[in-house]
C-alpha cells in the first residue's frame, strides 16, 4: 500500500544534539543500515545544527559530518540521505560538499520568521540536482497567518516541502493542528511536520498534522534528539499501523532497529525530565538543554533559572551563546547577594 | 583647513546612517548622495538636508568625480564590485562598506594607519567591525590557534541586501578574523532575532588560547581594546567581564585546553535607525573613522 506520508528519521541528526555531536562512522554505519532495512525512506545526517554546526556555540564535532554522510549513503540500499543546513551558520560550500558526499535532499532550516534568508541556499539546492525543504524552525512562536507568509516564500524559492516545525516542542495539539491547516490550504508544495515530545504531544501531534493533510512527517528513532526528545519513530509507525494509515516501514523491524541500533546510543532517551519539560512549557529552543546543563555545571547556577531566563529574553534556534550570558549573569547576581546578605 | 569633500552611494539603511554621521565630521564634506531609486527614503532625507542627492546612480557620480575626493560604497558586494574599477579610474579613493572584499580589511584600531594610502579599503561586516578587534586583542598576547563569533541583531535592521548574502557575512566576517584578527582559523555565524521590542546587536568572540597563556594579560588587552572601539562607537561594551572556560576543545586549529569568551553589545547613536541597530551604528562609525583619518593622511 502507498505510504500515507513520507517519513524522514533525523536520529542521526536531531539526536547529534542528545550526545553532544559525538557520532562515529561505526555507530552511523549501524543506524543507517538498520533504519535502511526497516524501509524508511529519508534518513538525515548532519551536526545538529546543520552542515558547518562544529563549533564553540554548538559543539565541535568527533566525526567531520562529511565522513558521517559518505558512510551513511554507503550504507543506505532505498533511503535517500539528507542533511540540514542553517544559513549564518553553515554556507553554501558545506551544503556543495553534502551533495558531493552523496545527500539528495537539502533541508533549509531558518527561524519560522526569517524565510528570506534562504533564497540562495534552496537555488543552490537545484542548482546541485538536489531535493529542497524549507524548515520553519520554532514555528510555535508566531501565529498560522505569518508562519503562511514565510511558507509562501520559501515556495516561491522553489522549496518542494515546507516544514512546520516545533523546535521547543512547546505545541499543544490545537496549535499543530492550526498550523498545519493554514499552510496546507495556503500553498502546493508539499508539507511536512517535526515534533519535539517535550509535552510528551511529538506522536499525537504528528497524527493530528496528518488528519490535516501533512504530507511528510519527522521522526528520531527512540526519540533521540534535543530536549526532551523528537518524535520516536517506531512509536509513531506502531501507532499508524494499529490505525490502519501506511507507513511503508515494517514495524517490528524499526522497533528493532531503536532496541538494537539507536537504544544503546542514549540508553536514557525518552525520559522527559523537568528541564525537557520545561522547554516546552517556556518556548525554548531544545537544542538548548545539554548546553544549558553545562553551563549550569560550570558556573555553579541552576539549569532551571537559565532556561527560564532564556524564554523571557526569545532567544531563537542558534543563539546558544546566550546561554553563557545569562549563566554568567546569574552567577554574577548569586554573588552580589551573598555579598549583600 | 577645508573639509575634504566625499560621496556616498547607496541610499539604503547604512548609506543613510552614515550620512547624519558624516553631517557632524569636523573634517568631511558630504557632496552628495547617490541612489538608484527615485522613492528612496535615504534620498528624501538628504535632500531634506539640502544635500544633493541623486537617482541616477554611479554614472552621475563619474560624470563630476573630480568634485570628489572619496567615496563611500554602501550598496551590495555585487554593485561594488562593478563600481570599483570605475572610481579607481575617477581617482576616488574608496570605503567600501559592503562585504566585496576588493581592497584591503580594515578594523580602525587595529591596521588602520596601514591601510590609509590603499585605493580601496573594505570594511569586513558590521559582525566584522564588532569582533575582529576583540580576536587581535588577544591575539597579540597569546597564541590563537582559532577564534569564532555569533553575531546576532535585532531582524527589522538587517536589510535585503544581507539576507540575500547572508553567506556573504560569515565568509568575508570568518576572513578578517585570521587576516586582520590573527587568529589561525576562523569561523563566523549570523543569527537574526525577530524579538518585539528589538534586541540590541549582540557579538560573542571566543578564542581558543594556546598553552602559556596570561589570565590577566589577555583580559587585561581585552579591556583596553573595548575601550579603544568604544572612542569611536560610543555603545560598544562588554556586557560582562571576559570568562575564561578550562577543558579540553578540539577546535579547528587543534586541540586546545582553554578558551576566553567575550561578550559583546553594541547599542547605535540611533542616528537613522533606533538605538537597537547597533549594527548598523559600527559600520558607519568605522567608515566615518576610516574617511577621517584618509581625509586627515591628505586624500
Amino acid at each position: 500500500m502507498t505510504p500515507r506520508f513520507r517519513l524522514t528519521d533525523s536520529t542521526l541528526r536531531d539526536g547529534s544534539h542528545a550526545i553532544a555531536h559525538q557520532f562515529t562512522v561505526e555507530q552511523v554505519r549501524r543506524v543507517v543500515k538498520a533504519l535502511d532495512g526497516a524501509g524508511v525512506p529519508v534518513i538525515e545526517v548532519s551536526h545538529g545544527d546543520g552542515v558547518g554546526g562544529s563549533s564553540f556555540n554548538y559543539g565541535f564535532s568527533h566525526t567531520d559530518e562529511m565522513v558521517l554522510i559518505r558512510a551513511a549513503v554507503e550504507e543506505a540500499t532505498q533511503a535517500k540521505i539528507a542533511v540540514l543546513m542553517v544559513p549564518g551558520i553553515g554556507t553554501k560550500d558545506d551544503l556543495r560538499k553534502a551533495a558531493e558526499a552523496g545527500a539528495r535532499v537539502a533541508r533549509i532550516a531558518v527561524h519560522c520568521t526569517e524565510a528570506d534568508i534562504s533564497q540562495q541556499h534552496i537555488a543552490l539546492a537545484h542548482e546541485l540536482g538536489m531535493e529542497s525543504v524549507g524548515f520553519l524552525m520554532m514555528s510555535h512562536m508566531i501565529e498560522p497567518e505569518a508562519l503562511v507568509a514565510q511558507a509562501r516564500l520559501l515556495e516561491s524559492y522553489g522549496a518542494g516541502t515546507v516544514y512546520v516545525v516545533d523546535s521547543a516542542g512547546a505545541m499543544t495539539m490545537d496549535d499543530a493542528r492550526r498550523r498545519v491547516a493554514a499552510v496546507k490550504a495556503a500553498v502546493s508544495c508539499q508539507v511536512g511536520i517535526h515534533a519535539h515530545n517535550n509535552l510528551s504531544l511529538a506522536v499525537a501531534n504528528s497524527l493530528a498534522a496528518l488528519e490535516e493533510g501533512v504530507d511528510q512527517i519527522d521522526g528520531c528513532t527512540t526519540g533521540l534528539g534535543a530536549g526532551a526528545g523528537n518524535c520516536p519513530t517506531e512509536a509513531l509507525v506502531a501507532t499508524c499501523e494499529k490505525s490502519g494509515i501506511p507507513t511503508g516501514v515494517d514495524p517490528l523491524r524499526i522497533m528493532d532497529a531503536a532496541q538494537d541500533a539507536v537504544r544503546q546510543i542514549r540508553p536514557d532517551m525518552g525520559v522527559i525530565d523537568r528541564d525537557g519539560l520545561l522547554l516546552g512549557y517556556a518556548g525554548v529552543y531544545g537544542s538548548f538543554l545539554l548546553h544549558a546543563k553545562r553551563a549550569a555545571e560550570r558556573y555553579g547556577v541552576d539549569t532551571k533559572a537559565i532556561l527560564l531566563e532564556l524564554g523571557e529574553r526569545k532567544v531563537v534556534g542558534g543563539q546558544e551563546d546566550m546561554i553563557i550570558d545569562v549563566a554568567v549573569e546569574l552567577q554574577r547576581r548569586a554573588a552580589a547577594a551573598q555579598n549583600a546578605g | 583647513m577645508s573639509r575634504v569633500p566625499c560621496a556616498i552611494v547607496g541610499s539604503g539603511n547604512i548609506g543613510t546612517d552614515l550620512m547624519y554621521k558624516l553631517q557632524r565630521s569636523p573634517l568631511l564634506e558630504l557632496g552628495a548622495m547617490i541612489g538608484v531609486d527615485p522613492d528612496s527614503d535615504g534620498l528624501a532625507r538628504a535632500r531634506a538636508l539640502g544635500i544633493d542627492a541623486t537617482h541616477e546612480g554611479v554614472d552621475w557620480l563619474l560624470e563630476r568625480a573630480d568634485r570628489f575626493s572619496i567615496v563611500f560604497e554602501a550598496t551590495s558586494a555585487w554593485v561594488h564590485r562593478q563600481n570599483a574599477p570605475r572610481y579607481a579610474e575617477a581617482g576616488l579613493q574608496a570605503v567600501d562598506l559592503t562585504p566585496a572584499k576588493l581592497g584591503p580589511l580594515v578594523v580602525p584600531p587595529v591596521n588602520l594607519a596601514a591601510n590609509l594610502a590603499a585605493g580601496n579599503v573594505n570594511l569586513i561586516t558590521c559582525g566584522g567591525q564588532a569582533t575582529t578587534p576583540i580576536v587581535h586583542a588577544v591575539a597579540r598576547v597569546c597564541d590563537v590557534p582559532y577564534a569564532e563569533i555569533v553575531s546576532t541583531v535585532a531582524s527589522l535592521s538587517a536589510g535585503p541586501g544581507t539576507r540575500q548574502n547572508i553567506d556573504e557575512f560569515t565568509k568575508t566576517t570568518s576572513s578578517a578574523l585570521v587576516e586582520v584578527g590573527g587568529a589561525a582559523y576562523g569561523k563566523a555565524i549570523m543569527v537574526l532575532n525577530p524579538a518585539d521590542p528589538p534586541i540590541l546587536m549582540r557579538n560573542t568572540v571566543f578564542c581558543a588560547l594556546g598553552d602559556g597563556y596570561d589570565r590577566d594579560r589577555v583580559g587585561q588587552s581585552i579591556l583596553d581594546m573595548v575601550a579603544e572601539v568604544s572612542r569611536y562607537v560610543p555603545g560598544y561594551r562588554l556586557k560582562n567581564e571576559p570568562v575564561f572556560d578550562e577543558d579540553l576543545f578540539h577546535t579547528p586549529g587543534g586541540e586546545v585546553k582553554a578558551r576566553v569568551v567575550a561578550l559583546l553589545e553594541v547599542e547605535g547613536a540611533g542616528d537613522y535607525f533606533p538605538p537597537y541597530a547597533g549594527n548598523l551604528d559600527i559600520m558607519t562609525a568605522s567608515a566615518v573613522r576610516v574617511g577621517e583619518a584618509m581625509a586627515g593622511a591628505g586624500a
